[in-house]
């Protein structure tokens, strides 16, 4: 029998050389005269070890060794790779390395585990129990599980996934939409990304149950372009569900109808406001729509519209197939469940940690992401993407937990992590703030379109020590107007790392330059 | 000159029928034009605009909103440099002066050779092994302005 390797398709593993590796063990192992199967999986979110690749041992047990550049292959075969042999890189189980056997895997628990486009490793991994559960349930019951889970939209914005499905559940129209928002565009963050490049069958799972809750039959992935190996695996995926019956007119002899398609985006971070994105679907220019009506009333082309991040989506398979109390059960306060955090910028151990609600940011931070990559201290942290406040040392004790956030100014976001070490210049990074509220206004509101570009001008006077004081009062009347009178969350939001900054670190803006 | 003209009116075509009666096609068909051209001129803003009913200052409207539909034929190679902050926590900067330096333009531009244009990207989801540098769809990570030299050269080798 050929012996078992599995090395990452994810697209950070194929950044840091997957690829070259994969072929240099396909040309060893018949060098060699092995026989071997190379299984292309997932990334295990361990980014650091990258490109990390699995030997099946004698007993089955999965032994890991990374990172394996192509160069340390012709090496590792000689010192006993396929024996699953002792060597300066093997690193044993992953499920018994710390940073791994800490986290909890409910939503991420099948990636980088299983071959992401086969539906068999995915049914023979727990894949589809959660919607064949859903098939002997009503609509109402299904989101009723989704309710009582205290699922909250994973995207940012935190608001109920079920009270969202309960609005178009409540809708009688012919047509109904399942919509997975899939542009991920906050910097720091790629939860989205590995989910649908190693476990995409779980998004279509949370897609489908999602169509037969509220009678939806048509459903559109948005992909922002910026991710064609997501579109890669996600084509795959849908195709391989199409085959074996579970998208098409019939899905599983139910006699219910569901088509799933991805669309993919052109490189408009506002498309991830929900509303743009359904513009944009519709073939327009993504600017923002003014609401109420709410998507869940008159979404997709004016019909009811069940619209989702991916993490939201691909959480429901496992809130069905084991009920809403076990995922209730993670987490703390009003944030129940786990949270994909995303581990990135200056950091040692950098990649993906799902864990419950509560985990403290100096725990994330230390324990899992192992200070900063330069070695030198941490000075900030944003969370929560580009619209995410900057923490200084003295808040790292906070727990991720959407309140706890909120009360210190703060947002958890879609779960993204950028630490800076102490060479960061904070008066530039809100610079930045505003510069890339400029870039991506949609230029629908005028405090957004007009506010973000004057922001930077007031940040620029201020570098160059114009006037500072009555610049730093000018550019605060700015960012109170900016919040409060933008239309959606760019606008609205871009002051909080402007002003967080201002805040934590007054002396980055009071400095002759 | 006469050729290409040619073909891109009948891959234009093509992609027109295939995307019949597709619920807004509008960005799909875009981006088939894209990827079969390069661009989307003027010529085809007119034809995509005749054949689905829309005023070609709407399909215009729509060409020039996104950052990623582009109106010039670009270099041969796209290299998509990431400018958000996990990458500027890596120092990005230094990457993106070496880009414009080494290809002689900026953001928009394409090298003189014709061989690169050069973009900016605002995260390409690979922030846990920034600065992050994509060159067509092939990505890499940790690309210090070493590896800027190393990615280019073996480009242009190709």
């Amino acid at each position: 029998m050929a012996l078992r390797i599995y090395i990452s398709r994810d697209a950070a593993a194929q950044a840091l050389g997957a690829d070259e590796t994969a072929a240099a063990l396909q040309v060893a192992a018949a060098a060699k005269g092995t026989s071997i199967t190379l299984t292309r999986v997932g990334s295990r979110g361990m980014v650091w070890l990258e490109p990390l690749i699995e030997v099946e041992d004698a007993s089955g047990q999965r032994i890991a060794y990374g990172p394996v550049t192509a160069d340390d292959v012709p090496g590792l075969v000689q010192a006993g790779l396929f024996d699953a042999a002792p060597h300066r890189l093997r690193l044993g189980r992953v499920e018994d390395m710390p940073w791994f056997a800490q986290q909890e895997r409910l939503t991420f628990a099948r990636v980088g585990v299983i071959d992401p486009v086969s539906v068999d490793d995915y049914v023979a991994h727990g894949g589809f129990a959660g919607l064949k559960r859903a098939f002997g349930l009503s609509g109402a019951e299904i989101v009723g599980e989704v309710l009582e889970s205290g699922l909250r939209g994973r995207g940012g914005a935190a608001f109920p996934t079920g009270i969202k499905w309960r609005t178009v559940l409540e809708q009688h129209s012919p047509q109904k939409y399942v919509v997975c928002n899939a542009d991920e565009g906050d910097s720091g963050t790629f939860s989205d990304r590995m989910l649908m490049e190693g476990d995409p069958l779980c998004l279509i799972e949370g897609m489908l149950i999602a169509g037969l809750a509220v009678g939806a039959t048509r459903g559109y992935i948005y992909l922002r372009c910026e991710y064609p190996h997501a579109g890669h695996a996600l084509r795959e995926a849908i195709e391989a569900a199409r085959v074996r019956g579970y998208l098409g007119p019939d899905v599983c002899g139910s006699g219910k109808a569901f088509e799933l398609e991805v669309r993919m985006g052109a490189g408009a971070y506002i498309c991830g406001e929900e509303t743009a994105l359904l513009e944009s679907l519709e073939g327009k220019r993504a600017e923002v729509r003014y609401r109420p009506p709410l998507p869940a009333i008159k979404g997709l082309f004016g019909e009811p519209t069940i619209i989702n991040n991916v993490i939201s989506l691909a959480s429901v398979p496992i809130i069905l197939e084991r009920g809403a109390a076990y995922y209730r059960d993670f987490g703390m306060g009003r944030s129940r469940g786990t949270l994909p955090i995303q581990l990135a910028g200056n950091l040692k151990r950098g990649g993906l940690v799902e864990k419950a609600f509560g985990v403290t940011l100096r725990e994330l931070l230390y324990d899992f992401g192992g200070g900063s990559a330069s070695g030198r201290p941490l000075r900030a942290v944003q969370v929560g993407g580009p619209l995410g406040a900057y923490l200084p040392e003295s808040q790292f004790d906070t727990p991720l937990d959407y309140e706890a956030f909120t009360a210190i100014g703060a947002l958890v976001g879609h779960g993204g992590i950028v630490a800076f070490d102490d060479t960061v210049d904070m008066a530039r990074m809100a610079r930045y703030a505003m510069e890339f509220c400029a870039i991506e206004s949609c230029g629908k509101c005028t405090p957004c379109r007009i506010g973000s570009t004057r922001g930077v001008e007031v940040i620029n006077r201020i570098l160059l020590g114009n006037e500072k004081q009555a610049n730093l009062t000018q550019l605060e009347n700015l960012c109170e107007t900016m919040q409060h009178g933008s239309l959606c969350g760019l606008g609205g939001m871009t002051p909080f790392p402007v002003m967080s900054a201002i805040k934590h670190f007054p002396g980055d803006f009071a400095r002759d330059r | 000159m006469v050729a290409t003209e040619l073909d891109n009116d009948a891959n234009l075509e093509r992609i027109l029928a295939e995307h019949a009666g597709m619920e807004g096609p509008l960005l799909p068909i875009l981006h088939a034009v894209q990827d079969t051209v390069g661009h989307i001129s003027p010529a085809h803003v007119a034809r995509i605009a005749k054949a689905l009913n829309l005023s070609r200052a709407e399909v215009h409207g729509v060409v020039s909103f996104y950052h990623y539909f582009r109106q010039q034929e670009p270099g041969r190679h796209v290299v998509h440099i990431c400018r958000a902050e996990a990458c500027q926590a890596m120092h990005c900067e230094q990457t993106e002066q070496h880009a414009r330096r080494e290809l002689g333009v900026d953001y928009g531009g394409t090298s003189a050779d014709g061989l690169f244009t050069l973009e900016a990207a605002y995260c390409l989801g690979n922030c846990a092994a920034g600065p992050t540098v994509m060159v067509d769809e092939k990505l890499y990570g940790r690309v210090t302005p070493e590896r800027l030299a190393a990615i280019l050269a073996d480009w242009r080798s190709r």
